[in-house]
């Protein structure tokens, strides 16, 4: 059960990853892999400011504001300089390698013996079940995980409302329209440049406040935690879609968060199958392998079964 | 008003691919005509559309709208004065997103955005009304994604989204060329319907002499990167279809001789 509750809950903090990529790849189409180190920068900065003795509600503010940074660099190089789109994410993601290390100092921060706002939760969570553990539907579950992954819940909640909301306005609706159209938007009298580097921007914010939750979850921040973590996000997003199938905005928003739950259950469970970890990364990159590629032969197929059915 | 003075534009300049597609190109468009652009393929009246427009800066020259010098104007901050249909009736709209949102996207055309909300309530009253207006049958399904609309309905409604706020300036960039007949004649009545309302001022590219012939009050024929013929007024009332493909013939023929008699011919009929 405990191990279903970890899943659950990093599933649930990854998921503001998935919306990261979600706002990047598929609101911008910008495959955008500065997400690998905007989720450790969120990760480095909100551990850094912790043990400095900073709130860690503060921190973790903070945190997400680093990769609204970092991703409106990588916007900038793409809209003002003209660099491709993926080119200018590995520039940023690869910079941020050694500018994670030096918000740091070192390659880890522990975080065990602090604060977080994982051990906020577990407090209220203990002190509002009054007891260590209690009873759901016949499993133990320890009040504080329980607490944690609430608390992961409401968050999420609250971000998924925030940018529903946020996509229907007038600003929202032009970012949604660059990424559709840019031609039209353009005639339209907006600077899609600007709205690139705001999309962006926003989209690494979400991803590094991710990276800060999970920090705090697992009790450390590492340098190379964010490595593979677009493909994961990616991997998510993919997943939601198949989940929700279809293209209203709020749908697909709980889509994505949907995809990453799955999927961080999918993983799990096939960890306790026995896959090895060291093939983990593999084995997502050949999932969204499949997940991109399927679609188009399984049509190459239904046109030739028309096609003979035609003739 | 438009200005274009003297504008010149080459594309690839010293490479093999070098076209001169703007050769000093001066035109001014009174506020309130309708001027047409005709001319073959490659003749330089979509570039000449494009400057307008802002899709690329002339390498000289100058263009003014309303008074202001906006030649180093990017795109997007000239859409302030100009509404545009393109000639793929998919560029015009965003295909995932709902008819109402791309309506409202055009009704702040020039305009910030900031956070308000983009579709208030009394603001869908509005967008019924003026859909209404286009008999499309369109104003009940304002909710669905404009991607599921034909190019005859999306362009129609890109006309409708351009003019939504009255343009200094209409850009029609063979907006019917790539409609069904059906369509493209239900497209050009409501082009003629909407300028003669607003008293739009307005410039239109076409290959279709039928256009050219029937539409506006003014007629510019392009060449090569030039304004080969002007015609106004009752000038233009008189135009045909056939005298037009006249016209044509005789500049292609002009072609094939030599240079002294190509300007014999052009003084001729031009």
């Amino acid at each position: 059960m405990n191990l279903l509750l970890g899943s659950l809950t990093i599933g649930f903090i990854l998921s503001l990853l998935a919306l990261g990529v979600y706002v990047s790849f598929r609101i911008f189409n910008f495959a955008d892999i500065t997400t690998d180190g905007s989720i450790t920068l969120g990760a480095a900065t909100a551990a850094i400011l912790i043990v400095k003795g900073v709130h860690p509600l503060w921190a973790t503010l903070i945190a997400a504001g680093a990769g609204y940074m970092a991703g409106t660099l990588t916007g900038i190089l793409h809209t003002r300089f003209n660099i491709h789109a993926l080119l200018s994410g590995i520039l940023v993601m690869t910079a941020l390698y050694s500018v994670n290390l030096h918000v740091m100092g070192r390659s880890n921060v522990p975080l065990l013996s602090e604060k977080t706002l994982a051990t906020y939760a577990e407090q209220v969570g203990t002190r509002w079940a009054n007891g260590e553990v209690f009873n759901v539907l016949g499993w133990e579950v320890a009040a504080r995980d329980a607490a944690v992954l609430i608390f992961s819940i409401i968050i999420i909640l609250l971000v998924s409302i925030g940018l529903l909301i946020f996509f229907r306005t007038n600003l929202g609706t032009a970012m949604r329209a660059t990424g559709d159209n840019p031609q039209m938007i353009r005639a339209l009298g907006v600077n899609t440049g600007n709205m690139i580097v705001v999309g962006l921007g926003l989209a690494n914010g979400l991803v590094a406040l991710s990276g800060a939750l999970l920090a705090q979850y697992q009790g450390f921040a590492d340098v190379q935690m964010g490595i593979g973590m677009v493909v994961w996000g990616l991997a998510s997003v993919i997943i939601g879609e198949a989940l929700v199938h279809a293209s209203q905005l709020g749908l697909t928003i709980i889509g994505a968060v949907m995809g990453s739950i799955l999927f961080r259950l999918l993983v799990a469970i096939a960890l306790r199958w026995g896959l090895n970890p060291n093939d983990l990364k593999l084995v997502t990159a050949a999932f969204v392998f499949a997940a991109l590629v399927l679609p188009r032969i399984l049509n190459v197929f239904r046109k030739q079964k028309a096609e003979t059915s035609d003739a | 008003m438009l200005e274009i003075q003297s504008v010149s534009k080459t594309f690839h300049p010293g490479t093999a691919q070098e076209v001169k597609a703007l050769r000093d190109v001066t035109l001014t468009i009174d506020d309130g005509s309708f001027v047409v652009v005709i001319g073959t393929n490659g003749s330089g009246k979509s570039t000449l559309l494009n400057a307008v427009s802002g899709t690329f800066s002339p390498d000289v020259g100058r263009i003014a709208l309303a008074g202001e010098d906006v030649t180093r104007w990017p795109e997007h901050r000239r859409a302030r004065f100009i509404g545009r249909v393109f000639q793929n009736p998919f560029s015009g709209t965003s295909p995932r997103m709902s008819i109402a949102e791309n309506l409202v996207l055009a009704a702040r055309r020039g305009q910030p955005r900031r956070l308000g909300w983009a579709l208030k309530r009394n603001v869908i009253d509005r967008l019924k009304e003026r859909v209404r207006g286009l008999n499309m049958d369109l104003e009940t399904r304002l909710g669905n994604a404009m991607g599921s609309l034909s190019g005859g309905q999306r362009q129609a409604l890109t006309l409708l989204m351009a003019t939504w706020l009255r343009p200094h300036l209409l850009l029609l960039d063979e907006h019917t060329a790539a409609l069904d007949p059906k369509s493209a004649e239900q497209v050009i009545r409501l082009t003629r319907e909407i300028v003669e309302r607003e008293k739009l001022t307005t410039m239109m590219v076409t290959h279709s002499m039928q256009q050219a012939a029937s539409l506006g009050n003014r007629l510019v024929m392009m060449h090569k990167g030039e304004i080969i013929h002007d015609a106004r007024g009752a000038d233009k009332q008189r135009m045909r279809p056939e005298d037009l493909l006249a016209r044509f013939e005789d500049v292609r023929r002009s072609e094939q001789l030599d240079p002294t008699a190509a300007e014999m011919l052009r003084r001729l009929y031009v």
